[in-house]
This record gives C-alpha cells, structure tokens and sequence, in this order.
C-alpha cells in the first residue's frame, strides 16, 4: 500500500523512490527496451500527424508501378496511370476507346495512307506553364527510340520510315528517320507503309510527350522532380511506394474545364482480397484489375449491379513446341485441339463473362472478320491421333504442360487449367501428360528457349486491331516462342499491313489466322478474357467498359463531389 | 573492446554475405527481363542488358557494384525503374520498422506475463488456460489470424479500418496480427524458463532464508528465467523489422517485407543484394545487443 501510494504521489521524488525499489538489473535494462518502444512510438504520433486532404476517387489499380515513365511501362495498370499524366498527339475517349485529338488538334492524311502532318493546339501547355511545341514531340520520341531509355515498347514506333534503322545504330542522320516539325505548331510523320490503326497508335504511352526540361537534368529519377512538367490531365502529387500515387487536376491542361475530379488516388493493391475488402468498407470507389476479383467469389460477384463485365481483348491461350516430336507434326497438334473442350473450362473454372475461343483474335476487334477452326469433336481427334501414328495415344512419348504457379490472383488459375486439359487429353486421347509448375520468371525464360512440350499462354493486345494478335506469330517474332515459321503466313501479314481497303486488309487476315487455328495449330485458342470492373453506378460517372479497358480518370467523378459540382 | 571488434567482424561478413548473395541471384534460372512480351527487336533486350551492366561478367559486375556500396548507393531497381534501392529502402523501412517494433512491444507484452503467470500456476487452471492460448497463437498462421481479426474487427463490427497506414488506428490489426504469433512463442520460452528456475538450488536456498515469494520469483528468479527470451529477441526482432510479406499483403502495408519475397520473385537483382546486406545487418547488430543484455542479466557471463 505504501508503494503504490509513493508512487502515484504528488511529489516528484516518489516516482524516483519507486523506481529505486525495482530490481537493480531492471533499472539497468528498461532504458535500453524502453527506447525501443518509444523512439518508434513517437514516431508513430509525428508522422501520421499530418493530414492530407481526402481524395475524391480512390481507385484499386493491381500492384506497385514499375515505372510511371511512359516511355518505359509495360503493364496495363501503369499505362492507366501514365495516360493520366502525359498525353499523346490523339488519346483515347472513353466510351469505345476511339481515337480523338489531344496535343494534336487536328491532322491531314496523304492520299497513299502514309503521311501524316499533326497541328499542334495553340493552348497546349505543361503543367509547369511552358507551351507544347513541335520540338517537343520531336524530342519525345527520337527518346523513346534511344536505346538508352531501353523502353520495351520502343518497337511501337518502327511503324515510322527509318525508325527501326536509327534504334539499331545503322542510321546517324535524325533527318533519314521519318519524323519531323515543319514549325513550332506542325508534326510530320512518315510511315513505311499505310497504318490502319496509327491515330491509335499516338495515343499509346510509348508515343507520349514527356518534359525533355527535367529528363535531361534528372535522368532515370525524372519522375521525383519537383516540379514535375505534365502533358495530360493530372500532375502527379504524391507517389509513394506501395502506398498510393495521388494524381492532382493539372488547371493548365488544354481540356482542364472538363477533368471532372480534383484529387484521384491510385491504391497499388496486390490481393484480391483486400481490393474487395476496402471496396466494401467504402475505402475504395472502383476496383478495376481483372486480377483483383477473387475468382472463388465469382458466383456471387458476377451478379451483383456494381460487378460490370465486358469483352477484353485478351485471348488465353496453349502454345506448342514444334521443334521437336510429337508436336513437329500438324495433325498431333490438331488433334489435341480438338480434344480440348473450351466451354468447359469456363463453365467449370473461370465462371465469368469469359467466351469460347473458337479463333485468337478476340471477338469485337476492329478491322476483323473471324476465321473459324472446328471445336470440340473427340471422334475427329482420335481419328487425326491414329493417323499420326499414334492411336488409342499408344506410343505416345511423355510430354509435358508447363505452367507458372502463384499464391493468389490471377494466377492461380493457371494450374486448375493444367489439370483440366490433362484430363481431356487423358480422357479424348489416351495421353498422359505431366504438368510441369515453374516460377514466373523461369516460365518466361524456358518459353522463349523453347525448353517446353505444351505451355500456357495468354497475350493481351496492345490496340485495338487484329494485327496485335496476328503479327505475334510471323517468323521474325520474338513473341512467337513456338518455333512455327510460315513463309506464307509471313507474306499474308505483310500484304496484309500494305493493303488500304480494310475490307480486303480483313479478309487477308483471316486467310492467316486460318493457318494458324486450323490448318497448322502451333497455337490453340482456349477463352477470350472478359474484363472486370467493379464500382456503384449511382455514385461514380464517367466510367465506361469497352474492348480496350480504357477508363480515361479525367472524365470520372464521384456524384455531388466532381469539379463541376455535378 | 569485445563488441568493438565483433562490429568489426561485420565488414568481412558483409562482404561474404553480399558476395554470395550476388552471383546465387544471378546463378537462379530466368532473368529480370524475362517476360510475357519480348520486345520488339532483340537489340532493345541487348541495351537493358547493357543498361544494367549484366552483360559482363560476374566478378566485373560485383567489384563495380562494390565501388557504388562504398559510396552508399545500392544501385537502380531493376523492376522498379525510377527507384534506386536505396529510395525504396529509405520508404519502406520506416514503416516495417515501426510496425514490427510495435509488434515486437506486443509479443513481449502479452507472452512474457503469460508465460510467468502459467509458470507460477503451474497444474491449475490458468496455467492450462495461458498454455492453451500460447500453443494456438503458435500454431494459427498469420495468413488466417489476419483474415479472421479483419473480418472481426473490420468489418462484421466496422471498428477499425480493414486496410491501409494512414493513421494509428490503421496500426492495430497488422500488430495484433504480428504479434500474437510471436506472443505464444515468447509465452512458451517464458514458462520453459520460468520452470527451470524455479527448481534451481539457489531458489530453494532464498525461500529457506524466507524471502517473500513476490520477491523471489520477481526479483531473483524471473531475471534469470527471461534469458531464453533475450536470445531469442533478437533475430526474432531482425524478423520483424525487415517486415512481414504476408501481413503488408493483407493490409496494403507500403513495408520492406513485400519486396523482399517479389524482389527474389522478380530476379530483381540489386533490391535483393541490397535487402540481403541490409537483413545481415540488423541480424548481426541485434544478436550483438542480446550479448550485451545478458552481461546485464547474467552476473555469470562476462566478456573479455
């Protein structure tokens, strides 16, 4: 009783006197854990002191930005963030993802389809104040075509006259290469040959206009710049890692009376899970990465009013190893084709908006007429198997399906695939197949080397025309990872990017795509994608779904909380 | 002197430890380029090469990389590429630190009273009650007591926020989470301890002499009974603050633990040998500040 009464007394000595009657080891001990705790403790209370203002849109994006570098991202959830910040000559509106003028205000197309003469906006500014010229543009993508910025994507610009020559080193002179500003205010641009999707193509993030001010001076970490020179949208307010990137309204932007919201958080959300969770709990406004839908929550999910589906253009798909037997022959390819039952993997796995590949190019793409390959005929596939010397899958040698595995999202699909088709080839056919799992980065390594038997694969096109798909397959590919060549599916993709008239473009391209679904078979379509968003209607405009996934952030706003007032 | 010079010994095994780290990254099958697309030309998969120096050869690559680690610059991620190592160890850090410190806090919090009250209770019920809890907290996975208290907590009774680090609020689910994991361990060296203790010699002898069993227990025996708990503090805390990829997964936590495990999966090279150097080190300084406590608790040890 006298303890606690010293110890809680008026004088300040008491506390001292009960410290005197702890353990003499204690008194020497407790400084040193005590400030273990207290240092972070009072760091605790510092930091998450200060406030920021609330968003008025968080978004759930999938995963950390490699890069918001527009130049150098690969992924779609980057892109969605760099095409709010650096604007392209065209972007992209959001209803069906069309083309319309962005920098550019308008433009004039020679007759032979392979000139293209940009004007410039007058009132196009950075975010810092100074006007948008030519010269910029110019400079823009003669970087995104050095190899230095090792952009992935700098290929998207070997559409232009010279422009692969000047990346590999073989041209010096910047004036053989096929862009040029005839004034401050006009872009020229040569092609190689006509482009049906060029506009398009201007809108994509490789072709953005970026601040040449700050990359010259800050290198790799232009993006930390203070501040930051913006071409789109939005300038960037914060980008803390794996926290939240936080796009701020840019009032110098050409179109600002339009960008609907003040303030836009970017979650980077790794878990389906948890993207469910802070959706639920109102944290989060709109979820929208396909891998951020917990797929064993699809039965449910897909029928509620907030759970918007649409057509993607992705296609998943099996490659095979054509290098090396049994897959070197036509008819053994076919005849696994035809024992794969498609919608079965839908209805049994995937269990959303997915569709049954019946071709590779998706359904809804544009300058496209659908080739078709038979589906699912078992009789056919035991027929084709017995002629290729193998019936009844006797003699068969052991081949396997590779795959990568992971934890959760996406991914984890994969493997419940595997199975699937193990089991109709097993069941068709009379083949037993090995299912080989490997790391990410491993898979990607042993497709490229061919060090496979049957491997997944899926590819998501880059814009919206069958020749994201097609061109994947020609011989000099480095996505084709099958070893197919094909000296006429060469020439038909190529007489197919020369020809003008879409309609006969169309035609040549599905002659191709019939050689490669149902003639040859080095790829068998199994489902194209089906995208998911998930937001309140009532509450969140300006967001709708098309092919391409495109959601512009400028036009979306949160009712009674947008710019507007609306 | 003695810890003077085993900090010293850091440098030698840093320099092991990084080596090794090093040239085992790159010795792992696939690269940090290897993805679903190829890109256009094999020229533009030559310059990234190029960019990041992993077209030499290895002991090239390491004795450059060495000359930027004496200037304290890990080098530039190579997935996230408008972030050196060291930006995103300056972000990631804090945080992990914080969290797992606060983690730490509550796993000796809750197991050290466990422990000794199930020690000094042993045979009855409460003993039964706090073993029971030590051995559930011990065997439930992080990965399904953090769903559990989110549903809880979270959202069935919408008291504390499901996810995010914005506030203190936002704290209390991940630290609980870490925590009580590591609170049934500590519960369980604490007992263990405890017990041993209390059957050695010199405590009969003090109860003999017929000192109070509040200061018998508190003051002689319960010094000596926590040294297995020391010991294990400190990779314990090396641990958690280096982070927790499970818990900064489930709770949006912008922490060190994510890129630890996405680093290695990503074959991202610099982060890993730069989070490896980094994970040594707090290791190899904790385990020394353990030795340091025990000269405090221990009269017996002593070192030269």
């Amino acid at each position: 009783m006298q303890i606690a009464h010293r110890a809680t007394g008026k004088n300040p000595l008491a506390r001292f006197f009960f410290w005197r009657r702890l353990p003499r080891w204690s008194r020497r001990v407790a400084p040193i854990v005590s400030s273990l705790f207290i240092l972070p403790s009072s760091f605790v209370l510092t930091s998450c002191g200060h406030r920021e203002p609330p968003a008025n849109i968080t978004i759930c994006n999938a995963n950390e930005p490699e890069s918001l570098d527009p130049h150098i991202v690969t992924g779609v959830s980057e892109m969605r963030i760099t095409k709010a910040l650096f604007d392209g000559l065209t972007r992209l509106e959001p209803r069906n993802a069309a083309p319309v003028p962005a920098i550019a205000e308008r433009w004039d197309i020679s007759p032979d389809g392979r000139t293209y003469t940009f004007h410039l906006r007058p009132n196009a500014v950075w975010s810092t104040g100074e006007p948008i010229t030519s010269a910029d543009v110019v400079w823009s993508w003669f970087r995104a075509l050095n190899p230095a910025t090792a952009g992935d994507y700098a290929g998207q610009l070997f559409y232009i006259k010279g422009a692969e020559d000047w990346y590999n080193g073989k041209i010096k002179e910047p004036s053989q290469v096929g862009i040029r500003a005839l004034d401050d205010r006009t872009v020229q641009v040569e092609l190689n040959s006509p482009l049906a999707f060029f506009l398009e193509l201007c809108s994509f993030p490789t072709l953005a206009v970026v601040p040449r001010q700050v990359i010259e001076k800050h290198g790799d970490r232009w993006l930390h710049a203070k501040p930051l020179p913006t071409s789109g949208a939005f300038t960037l307010g914060a980008w803390r890692v794996n926290d939240k990137v936080r796009l701020l309204r840019n009032p110098r932007y050409w179109d600002a009376a339009n960008t609907a919201s003040e303030i836009i958080d970017v979650l980077p959300t790794g878990s389906p899970n948890t993207a469910l969770n802070l959706y639920e709990t109102g944290v989060a406004d709109i979820v929208w990465d396909k891998d951020l839908v917990p797929s064993e929550l699809m039965d449910v999910l897909g029928k509620r009013p907030d759970f918007h589906s649409f057509t993607y253009l992705g296609t998943y798909f099996y490659r095979f190893n054509v290098t090396k037997p049994p897959f070197n022959d036509a008819r053994v390819r076919r005849a696994f084709a035809l024992a794969t039952d498609k919608n079965r993997i839908i209805s049994k796995l995937t269990k959303g908006a997915e569709r049954p590949a019946t071709h590779f190019v998706p359904e809804g793409v544009a300058n496209y007429s659908a080739a078709t390959a038979p589906g699912f005929d078992p009789d056919a596939a035991r027929r084709l198997l017995a002629e290729a010397g193998f019936p009844g899958g006797k003699g068969f040698p052991r081949v396997n399906y590779t795959f990568f595995g992971a934890a959760g999202g996406g991914a984890k699909l994969h493997g419940k695939v595997g199975i699937e088709l193990q089991q109709m080839w097993r069941d068709v056919l009379g083949i037993a197949v090995e299912l080989r799992q490997i790391e990410r980065k491993v898979f990607y390594s042993s497709q490229s080397k061919l060090d496979y038997d049957v491997s997944m694969s899926s590819w998501i096109g880059d814009y919206n025309d069958a020749n994201t798909f097609l061109d994947l397959f020609t011989s000099t590919s480095g996505n084709n990872r099958t070893g197919w060549k094909s000296d006429r599916y060469d020439a038909l993709i190529k007489e197919a990017n020369l020809q003008t008239d879409l309609q006969k473009r169309a035609e040549i391209f599905r002659l191709a795509e019939t050689i490669l679904i149902a003639d040859e078979a080095p790829v068998v379509p199994v489902y194209f994608y089906a995208g998911f968003n998930y937001y309140n209607d009532a509450k969140i405009k300006g967001i709708w779904q098309n092919i391409l996934d495109e959601h512009p952030m400028q036009y979306i706003y949160k009712k009674g909380r947008g710019v507007k007032g609306n | 002197m003695y810890f003077l010079r085993r900090l010293l010994s850091l440098i030698p095994l840093l320099l092991v430890i990084s080596f090794l780290a090093f040239v085992l990254v790159r010795l792992a099958p696939g690269g940090p380029f290897d993805r679903e697309r190829k890109p256009a030309s094999p020229e533009i998969e030559r310059q990234l090469q190029a960019k990041y120096r992993l077209d030499q050869p290895i002991w090239k690559q390491y004795i450059a990389y060495l000359g930027d680690l004496a200037r304290g610059d890990f080098g530039p991620s190579l997935k996230y590429r408008n972030h050196t190592v060291t930006d995103i160890i300056a972000q990631a850090l804090p945080v992990s630190l914080l969290l797992g410190a606060m983690a730490f806090g509550f796993a000796l919090g809750v197991g050290i009273p466990v422990g000794y009250y199930t020690a000094v209770k042993r045979g009855r019920w409460e003993d039964y009650a706090g073993s029971l809890f030590s051995i559930l907290m011990v065997c439930i996975p992080g990965f399904v007591i953090a769903p559990l208290l989110v549903m809880g907590f979270a959202i069935h009774w919408r008291l504390l926020p499901v996810a995010l680090w914005a506030s203190p609020w936002h704290a209390i689910l991940p630290v609980a989470a870490l925590g009580l994991f590591f609170s049934g361990r500590i519960a369980r060296l604490m007992r263990e301890g405890m017990l041993n203790t209390m059957q050695a010699e010199f405590v009969t002898a003090a109860r003999a002499k017929g000192l109070s069993e509040h200061t018998l227990l508190l003051k002689h025996a319960f010094r000596l009974a926590v040294l297995p708990v020391v010991s294990y503090s400190g990779p314990l805390l090396a641990d958690l603050l280096t982070g927790s990829f499970v818990i900064e997964t489930i709770f949006q936590i912008p922490g060190i633990g994510i890129f630890i495990v996405n680093g290695s999966l990503n074959r991202d090279y610099t982060m890993v040998v730069g989070l490896v150097i980094l994970y040594a080190t707090l290791l190899v300084v904790l385990n020394l500040l353990v030795d340091f406590l025990y000269t405090l608790l221990d009269p017996r040890v002593k070192y030269e």
